[in-house]
């Protein structure tokens, strides 16, 4: 129900009282102010977090080797542990409904010349599917193909600052390039959210490298994407077999924990998921703290408005206003008040976090500081209901005093 | 227009109760010119606020216009008060931060008059007790006998019944004091009831009726002679 006439008595009862106004209004755009910060810094630094991961897929498991520490089976330690095409074929053949993306890893470090520029580069010579697991961005032309893994194709994938170096400006596609010796063709360009380390690796075929460099059938590490319907703990789980059964086909003792390396991003996620939730709640008590304490703010502020006006609800119950009238015209009063001061708070609070924006990623681990629409939402519910409720209680029992007692007070 | 049969009010103090009103008997008609005199404590303002509505009494029968007032919740009796009564209070009342303006026309708000008809009446009225060029200002900016006179423009707006005067002069010099009086002379003239409650002889002098009370009892009731005056 629209009542201009309510609106007119509450907008002059507002502008002829400003500092009551201006205080009860302070407290709450304070409280409301203090609550965005405070959430959209921990989302921020939840944003951190996620960003710590965002190079490579979320689903990863990465199996790597090393040296035994601990002699098994007869064996010594300090033997080299060796992967090799069998076990990347083992792993496909064994686990392959619960993997979503699988690739084989050589690393090399090569040095690669064009016309006359040149320099050394670190190389990946992977299967197709490590685009999907290093999150790999083809900037032009293509990625590493199933051809280019049978037929052993002397092709190469540089990333962008690899071709900026070799070639400038000028196009990369389709050029011959020197890799230690060896003439590729350029087939792809790529970038990579990983930073710029990531955008100066080249990548190749795995089956070309290992035809070329060693002639042999070794590879580095085992990459693979787990089925991401599974839920965290059965990645876990599933991560943990796969390391139990390498163990036993490698021989490697059941503790030896250099020997081989299984890094599971499920692992991860969890820990911080488990972070980041006590981190809400600590922020959600707090939070509900603040706003409580705003809340109880504009309460004691309209209790004290209120037995101020006292006098004036008597004159007003004398000229015939009926008690429904003052209380609505309070709580109209105090929830517009409340709204009002709460959305310059809110829109003060998002301001300063999009200030902060990303310049707080470095020093503070805080990226992109930011209040979800719907913790917007929830606030102004919040602060209406909490204006309603700071209103009417006094409101309520101001209308019920006696006008001959109202009237009396000073 | 207003009668009063055997009415008692007492207030509780601490565990005591005073005895305010020892049974009141008073029918004043309608267009009568009345004030009700007596020293303070004698239980004058606690009449005018029961008949004003702004308090209940305890015992007795108070019909106002006819109509039996008991039990009024505080709806009922915003209504009656809005439809029946104006009221001139000895401090005046007025809003602060209204205009002169704005607060005579503040009781045809509650009556849900529209806010360009309400503004209009009220100016006429403001008119009336001769305060239009003032109508703009604040009652701050007002002397006393002026914020009187809005006051007296505010309860006579909404054409009630029945004007309730509570010393109304208390606050003034003597010289505003009888502009107000005749300004209440001429309201009565045009045939509303006026009641007026006062310890000043020379006020009560100016009505027709004077109710004289000590200690909660009506002492005496009697016409003044000017009443033969008037006619």
């Amino acid at each position: 129900m629209f009542d201009l006439d309510r609106w007119r008595e509450i907008f002059q009862s507002i502008n002829k009282n400003k500092l009551r106004s201006v205080m009860s209004g302070f407290t709450v755009a304070f409280a409301i102010l203090l609550f965005t910060l405070l959430f959209g810094v921990v989302n921020g630094l939840s944003n951190s977090f996620k960003g710590a991961f965002v190079d490579d897929a979320q689903n990863s498991i990465f199996v790597r080797v090393g040296k035994t520490t601990k002699p098994y089976k007869g064996m010594q330690t300090g033997r080299n542990i060796q992967l090799k095409n069998k076990d990347y074929k083992f792993v496909k053949e064994t686990y392959e409904n619960k993997i979503q993306h699988l690739t084989a890893r050589i690393y090399k470090s090569v040095n690669i010349s064009y016309k006359n520029k040149q320099d050394n580069y670190s190389l990946r010579a992977v299967h197709p599917d490590h685009l999907f697991l290093e999150k790999t961005i083809i900037d032009e032309g293509r990625y590493i193909n199933e051809r280019d893994i049978r037929e052993k194709t002397k092709v190469i994938v540089i990333g962008r600052l690899v071709k900026e170096d070799l070639f400038g400006k000028k196009p990369a596609l389709g050029k011959r390039v020197n890799v230690n010796g060896i003439t590729y063709q350029v087939v792809g360009v790529f970038s990579d959210d990983g930073g710029d380390n990531e955008e100066r690796l080249t990548y190749m075929p795995v089956t070309t490298a290992q035809m070329l460099y060693g002639n042999n059938d070794h590879i580095s590490q085992i990459n693979l994407g787990y089925d991401p319907k599974l839920s965290l703990d059965q990645a876990i789980a599933f991560g943990n077999k796969i390391e139990r059964d390498l163990r036993k086909r490698l021989d490697i003792h059941p503790d030896d924990q250099a020997a081989i390396r299984v890094m599971n991003m499920a692992e991860l996620n969890k820990g911080v998921g488990i972070f980041m939730l006590a981190l809400y709640f600590i922020v959600i008590f707090v939070g509900s703290g603040t706003l409580i304490a705003g809340i109880i703010g504009i309460s004691n502020i309209m209790i004290f408005v209120i037995k101020e006006r006292t006098k004036e609800f008597g004159i007003r119950k004398a000229l015939g206003a009926q008690p429904a009238s003052i209380i609505g015209m309070v709580v109209q009063e105090s929830v517009l008040i409340t709204t009002i001061a709460g959305y310059l708070g809110l829109s003060l609070g998002t301001y300063i976090l999009s200030l902060i924006g990303d310049s707080w990623e470095e020093d503070y681990f805080i990226t992109d500081p930011s209040v979800s629409p719907g913790i917007v939402i929830g606030a102004t519910i919040t602060l209406i209901l909490s204006g309603l409720i700071a209103g009417f209680v006094p409101a309520k029992r101001a209308a019920r005093i006696k006008p001959i007692v109202a009237l009396r007070a000073d | 227009m207003i009668e009063i049969k055997n009415l008692h009010k007492s207030y509780p103090i601490g565990k005591d109760s005073l005895h305010v009103l020892k049974g009141i008997d008073l029918h004043i008609k309608e267009g009568e010119f009345v004030s009700i005199m007596g020293s303070s404590g004698s239980g004058k303002s606690t009449l005018l606020n029961i008949v004003g509505l702004l308090d209940e009494h305890d015992e007795g029968d108070y019909y106002l216009n006819g109509q039996l007032i008991k039990n009024l919740n505080e709806k009922k009796a915003a209504i009656l008060r809005n439809k029946f009564l104006g009221f001139v209070f000895q401090s005046f009342n007025l809003i602060s931060y209204k205009t002169a303006l704005e607060n005579v026309a503040l009781p045809l708000y509650y009556k849900g008059m529209a806010r360009k008809e309400r503004l209009k009446v009220a100016m006429e009225y403001l008119d009336n007790v001769g305060l239009k060029p003032w109508a703009n200002h604040l009652p701050s900016e007002l002397s006393g006998g002026q914020k009187q006179r809005v006051a007296i423009a505010r309860a006579l707006v909404t054409k009630p019944k029945v004007v309730l005067a509570d010393e109304p002069t208390g606050a003034l010099d003597s010289t505003t004091s009888d502009s107000v009086m005749e300004l209440l002379k001429d309201i009565n003239d045009e045939g509303m009831t006026v009641f007026v409650i006062t310890h000043e002889e020379e006020i009560a002098a100016q009505t027709d009726r004077i109710v004289r009370l000590k200690d909660g009892v009506i002492i005496s009731d009697e016409l003044t002679r000017k009443q033969p005056q008037a006619v």
